[in-house]
């Protein structure tokens, strides 16, 4: 990668350190994320990877470090964070007993958005879905792929600087996982930084870099063809297995 | 006698159609996957043949016993590990062996040489929690507890469902180290990549079966031929692929796309040129072998 300034990043992390009590989830952690760019974040389950995205998030503060998300730091300006921000995950649902517009509406509100404002992104994002015409129905009569793109959508509503998805296709069809990839290429291609966690490893190949959490620290951070070629393997599912196993 | 046999089984759910006219039987030992989007039907077939729910229509047989009238009889031979947790938080790892094992009228040290091989990795923190395991650890603690009655058949709800990769291996270890034991495996997933690991495989789709084969067998069989692209840039070689004439599907698929046409035929040297001419760099185009998610892709499609 060519090197950039400080302010080329949307996510910067020095030292990042988070304790629960004697446990070290997180042991300072040290990385940062361009603009635009669709970067990886895997690990074993119990590896940290949640905790550290709820610190990215501004939900938690870290224990020790500097992390600074979208320019704010997330330990004085949280709330800051959380609105330049959009978060998606696969056990987050939409409200199911409103309709689609209502969903984008109730989030579009949330954030701040005019009532304009808030008509425009809905028919622009409906209609890059092409699922206009399903405006009125109810997301608890919307299959579980649509729902997981419309979840998406409402997430960028804001047109946050960076979205974090955390396993976003749990569950989805292959077709429709792979629809999904393509908004989040879209996504990133808008300059949209992609914040994004996934059991699926094929799914770690679609991404510019990937992380591999182990035991609370980064044991490796590179592009998918950088780390395959270091461990001299085919495939990100073998890099995985020979670094967490 | 089949382990299992279903004869068109169907459910519904007010106007929801979970389950249609599903058949298929498994031999006895067999590792039988069943491989299916989230809302395939999945966990509703598991459940008709746990009797924890009663079809619309239909007869499945487990063991020999009618999933409906001998209820009773089912619960004794089969081991059934549902798709949430299904272990008591409250009560520590030796706890929760302990109560399944009691309640099967046996106990742990009775059937101790069962369990011993995946119990043993969890043996060490037997006084935690359950609600202080990792998702591992729990995986196979809740093996262990479907277990420890000595079932002759174990139904499985995408117990890998959320589970990291590694985990995820070491579980399938698990379950073909049960199968050299005798024990018929019905297990269900998410994963397209794990069907290999079946001795045979049913891809269900909004509650329909398509396929009953071999895995080996599935791939074999797809229709027509696929081809895979390589270039540096992802994102438009996918792009321009779709606006290429002549494709029928084009998918990533890792670090490549994977396209098919309509008539079979691929002029590898004219893509080659575009591809070049829309500004590709490190292109490369073969043939390539269908995996089992091309081939539910395709089944999806028809």
């Amino acid at each position: 990668m060519t090197m950039k300034s400080d302010n080329q990043y949307v996510i910067i992390a020095h030292d990042m350190v988070k304790k629960f009590g004697r446990f070290t989830a997180n042991d300072h952690l040290n990385f940062r994320v361009a603009e635009g760019e669709i970067f990886g974040f895997l690990g074993a389950n119990g590896a940290g990877k949640t905790t550290a995205m709820r610190i990215l998030c501004g939900l938690s503060a870290p224990t020790s470090g500097k992390v600074s998300v979208a320019g704010y730091d997330v330990y004085k300006n949280a709330e800051n964070v959380k609105k330049n921000i959009g978060y998606m995950s696969q056990k987050f649902s939409l409200y199911e007993d409103l309709t689609v517009k209502e969903n984008f509406r109730f989030y579009g509100g949330i954030y701040g958005l005019s009532g304009k404002k808030i008509k425009e992104r809905i028919s622009v994002l409906l209609e890059k879905l092409d699922f206009t015409h399903a405006i009125d129905r109810k997301i608890s009569d919307i299959p579980l792929g649509w729902k997981q793109k419309l979840a998406f959508s409402i997430a960028i509503i804001h047109e946050p600087r960076i979205v974090f998805l955390d396993e976003p296709t749990g569950g989805v069809d292959p077709i429709t996982r792979r629809q999904f990839w393509e908004m989040i290429y879209e996504t990133s291609s808008r300059g949209i930084t992609v914040f994004v966690t996934t059991h699926y490893m094929d799914e770690a190949e679609y991404c510019d870099r990937v992380t591999i959490m182990d035991k609370g620290v980064i044991e490796a951070l590179d592009t998918p063809e950088n780390l395959k070629s270091r461990y001299n393997v085919d495939t990100m599912d073998q890099v995985f297995v020979k670094i967490a196993r | 006698m089949p382990a299992v046999s279903v004869d068109q089984l169907s459910k519904s759910y007010d106007n929801l159609v979970a389950l249609h006219q599903a058949s298929f039987q498994v031999e006895g030992g067999e590792l039988f996957g069943v491989i299916g989007p989230d809302g395939a039907g999945k966990t509703t077939l598991f459940r008709i043949l746990t009797t924890l729910l009663v079809p619309d229509q239909g007869k499945a047989l487990v063991h020999g016993h009618d999933v409906v009238r001998d209820y009773r009889s089912i619960r004794e031979v089969t081991g059934y590990m549902p798709g949430s947790f299904s272990l008591y938080h409250d009560m520590t790892v030796e706890e929760n062996l302990e109560f399944f094992a009691t309640i099967f009228n046996t106990t742990i040290r009775e059937n101790y040489h069962l369990i011993q091989d995946i119990y043993r990795q969890i043996e060490p923190f037997k006084h935690r929690l359950a609600r202080n395991l990792s998702g591992g650890m729990r995986q196979k603690l809740a093996l262990s507890c479907a277990l420890i009655h000595r079932p002759r058949i174990l139904i499985l709800d995408e117990p890998t469902t959320g589970v990291d990769a590694v985990s995820r291996k070491e579980f399938w270890e698990m379950l073909i180290s049960l199968k050299e034991q005798g024990i018929t495996t019905l297990v269900s997933t998410p994963y397209m990549d794990e069907a290999g690991l079946c001795d045979r495989v049913a891809l269900i789709q909004k509650g329909r079966i398509m396929k009953i084969d071999p895995p080996d067998k599935i791939r074999r069989e797809f229709p027509g031929k696929l081809w895979y692209v390589k270039a540096r840039h992802k994102y438009r070689l996918l792009q321009d692929l779709q606006n290429y004439e002549g494709l029928a599907t084009v998918y990533p698929f890792g670090e490549s796309v994977h396209i098919t046409t309509y008539n079979d035929r691929l002029n590898a040297r004219d893509l080659e040129g575009y591809l070049k001419r829309t500004g590709h760099e490190d292109v490369q185009i073969a043939q390539a072998p269908a995996t089992i998610e091309d081939c539910f892709m395709e089944l999806m499609n028809q």
